[in-house]
């Protein structure tokens, strides 16, 4: 009874968003069809549906290169700003070195690097974890030296007077309380790793959805690169739900100080 | 042998009222921003001894307990916690509980309360065991495993004073603990804390703007004054006088006291 109640509520609740999508999808099947555009210009869903049956074992075959990619690319960011926001924490020479490179490298144009990196180290998956660590470490980066920095100087005080080492403090006290900063982070990360993923294959690769995309964009298949982005759409999502998941898990087993969460537009 | 003779070099050197301090504060200053919060503060604790701190906000009572923790570093005059000099190697070896529980959200009850033994590498076995040996004194035996959040908030600071005293340093710092609990409560955990230190042997300096609390708790009130902060009145407390009174604040002794000190600090306002 309970039970079979929460998950008739659950469904009540999604019902603006399920209900959101399936009209801009009718939406736009209705007005491809009405103004008669080409569909080699834009498809309809029910032709971009069709073609991700058509092409399925293809789409999968390739949407496994650029996850890999990506789940690499994603990891390598993730060890690489934990290391580098640690040590602009631990010490302020290493912010001040650091942080001036962590900004420049933000302000290259990818789209200019990537071409030069396929150069530099070839085709191959190499390429393209560069293009998504440059993508991704950048908002972990900053998320987490806020979060790390966001802890309550008193609970350092309190730990100093019961004879904590920096290192203690710094284990025990800091990062657990830089866990939802870093989360914001890391969401942010994960959506555009995926992005990262695509322009990295769009510069110099023969496999992953972002070739696909370029070589069926070439040659006007218009409802493939649809296909692929739907693909990539749902990847990207994946991630994200994969990052929210372990974000529920570990703040459920570290909950902030204040963990009320504030919606203003519900009762 | 050896012991003996370095007692007597002790005793030599210093005069009859510090002999037995455990803390000793000689002509502390301390400034903040061209401030001056402290000006030439000196006491001592004995063993045993309870002293409460009395003053207006702003007076530096935080400051001066901040300084004794060790966690500002003295600049001006020196602190003496049981022979510890060093701000570094009182760090540690100074209990204080803070104003606030602070206790960690993501931490039980137990844990919370062994986090001092934890940082200084007693086994978890061994703090634990530690921990359950007080908790029925202080009341959490029940709520070992519980996390912070689903307790009240004369709970919470049992849990934080257990946390500040499990490491049984000889000196003991108290900053408004039930600042922020209501009178019933405060009432409640002032006769607990009583009990809890009547056996423990330690120095314990306690901060409070509470006139009441000071009496009912301490063996001698410091009045300080703001602007700087400074002592201007040590009071001596008779005990016994007033546990073996009925009701505390109508005893004629508590009375006596409590418009000493109204008066001391009614004065400074005025001088502001």
């Amino acid at each position: 009874m309970n039970t079979s109640g929460s998950i008739k509520k659950a469904l009540i609740e999604w019902i603006p968003a399920v209900a959101v999508t399936l009209a801009l999808i009718v939406a736009w099947e209705v007005l491809v069809d009405v103004m008669d555009v080409q569909h080699w210009l834009l498809p309809p869903p029910s032709v971009i549906a069709a073609e991700i049956g058509d092409s399925f074992g293809f789409l999968m075959k390739h949407a496994r290169v650029t996850a890999a990619e990506t789940l690499l690319g994603f990891s390598i960011s993730i060890v690489l700003a934990g290391g580098l926001s640690s040590g602009i924490i631990w010490s302020r020479t290493v912010e001040r070195t650091v942080y001036p490179l962590i900004i420049t490298s933000q302000t290259i144009p990818i789209i200019t690097l990537a071409p030069l990196l396929i150069i530099w180290v070839g085709t191959d998956i190499t390429s393209k974890v560069i293009v998504i660590v440059l993508f991704t470490f950048f908002p972990i980066v900053i998320s987490l030296v806020a979060g790390l920095r966001s802890v309550d100087q008193e609970m350092v005080d309190m730990f100093r007077t019961l004879g904590a080492s920096p290192f203690q403090i710094f284990r025990k006290l800091m990062i657990p309380s830089a866990l939802p900063n870093f989360f914001a982070g890391l969401k942010v990360a994960a959506v555009v790793s995926v992005i990262g993923a695509v322009i990295g294959e769009w510069f110099g690769s023969s496999a992953g959805l972002g070739w696909m995309m370029k070589i069926a964009g070439g040659q006007f298949q218009t409802a493939r690169v649809f296909a692929a982005i739907v693909v990539l759409s749902i990847l990207a999502m994946a991630l994200f739900a994969a990052v929210v998941a372990t974000e529920k898990w570990m703040l459920k087993k570290y909950p902030p100080t204040a963990n009320r969460v504030i919606r203003l537009g519900d009762s | 042998m050896s012991q003996a003779s370095h007692q007597q070099e002790f005793s030599n050197n210093s005069n009859v009222d510090s002999e037995n301090a455990l803390l000793k504060v000689s002509c502390v200053g301390f400034d903040y921003d061209n401030a001056s919060i402290l000006d030439d503060v000196s006491l001592s604790v004995g063993r045993g001894e309870f002293v409460a701190l009395v003053g207006p906000s702003g007076c530096g009572k935080s400051t001066l307990l901040n300084l004794i923790s060790g966690v500002l570093e003295v600049r001006e005059g020196s602190i003496n916690t049981n022979g510890l000099v060093g701000r570094a190697e009182r760090l540690g070896n100074v209990s204080y509980m803070q104003q606030k529980d602070l206790l960690l959200p993501w931490r039980t009850v137990a844990e919370n309360s062994r986090l001092g033994l934890e940082l200084n590498g007693v086994n978890t076995a061994e703090s634990n065991e530690r921990v359950e040996k007080l908790a029925e004194l202080f009341d959490i035996a029940d709520v070992l495993d519980h996390m912070p959040w689903q307790l009240s908030g004369g709970m919470r600071q049992r849990v934080a004073l257990l946390r500040a005293v499990l490491p049984d340093n000889p000196v003991l710092l108290l900053d408004e603990p039930f600042g922020a609990l209501d009178a019933i409560t405060r009432r409640s955990l002032q006769q607990w804390l009583l009990n809890v230190l009547a056996t423990a042997d330690k120095a314990v300096v306690l901060v409070t703007h509470d006139v009441d609390e000071a009496i009912l708790l301490a063996d001698r009130i410091l009045v300080m004054a703001p602007n700087p902060g400074r002592i201007v009145a040590d009071i001596e407390v008779n005990v016994e006088a007033i546990t073996n009174s009925t009701d505390i604040s109508t005893s004629p002794e508590v009375i006596q006291i409590r418009t000493g000190i109204l008066d001391l600090l009614s004065r400074q306002e005025a001088v502001r």
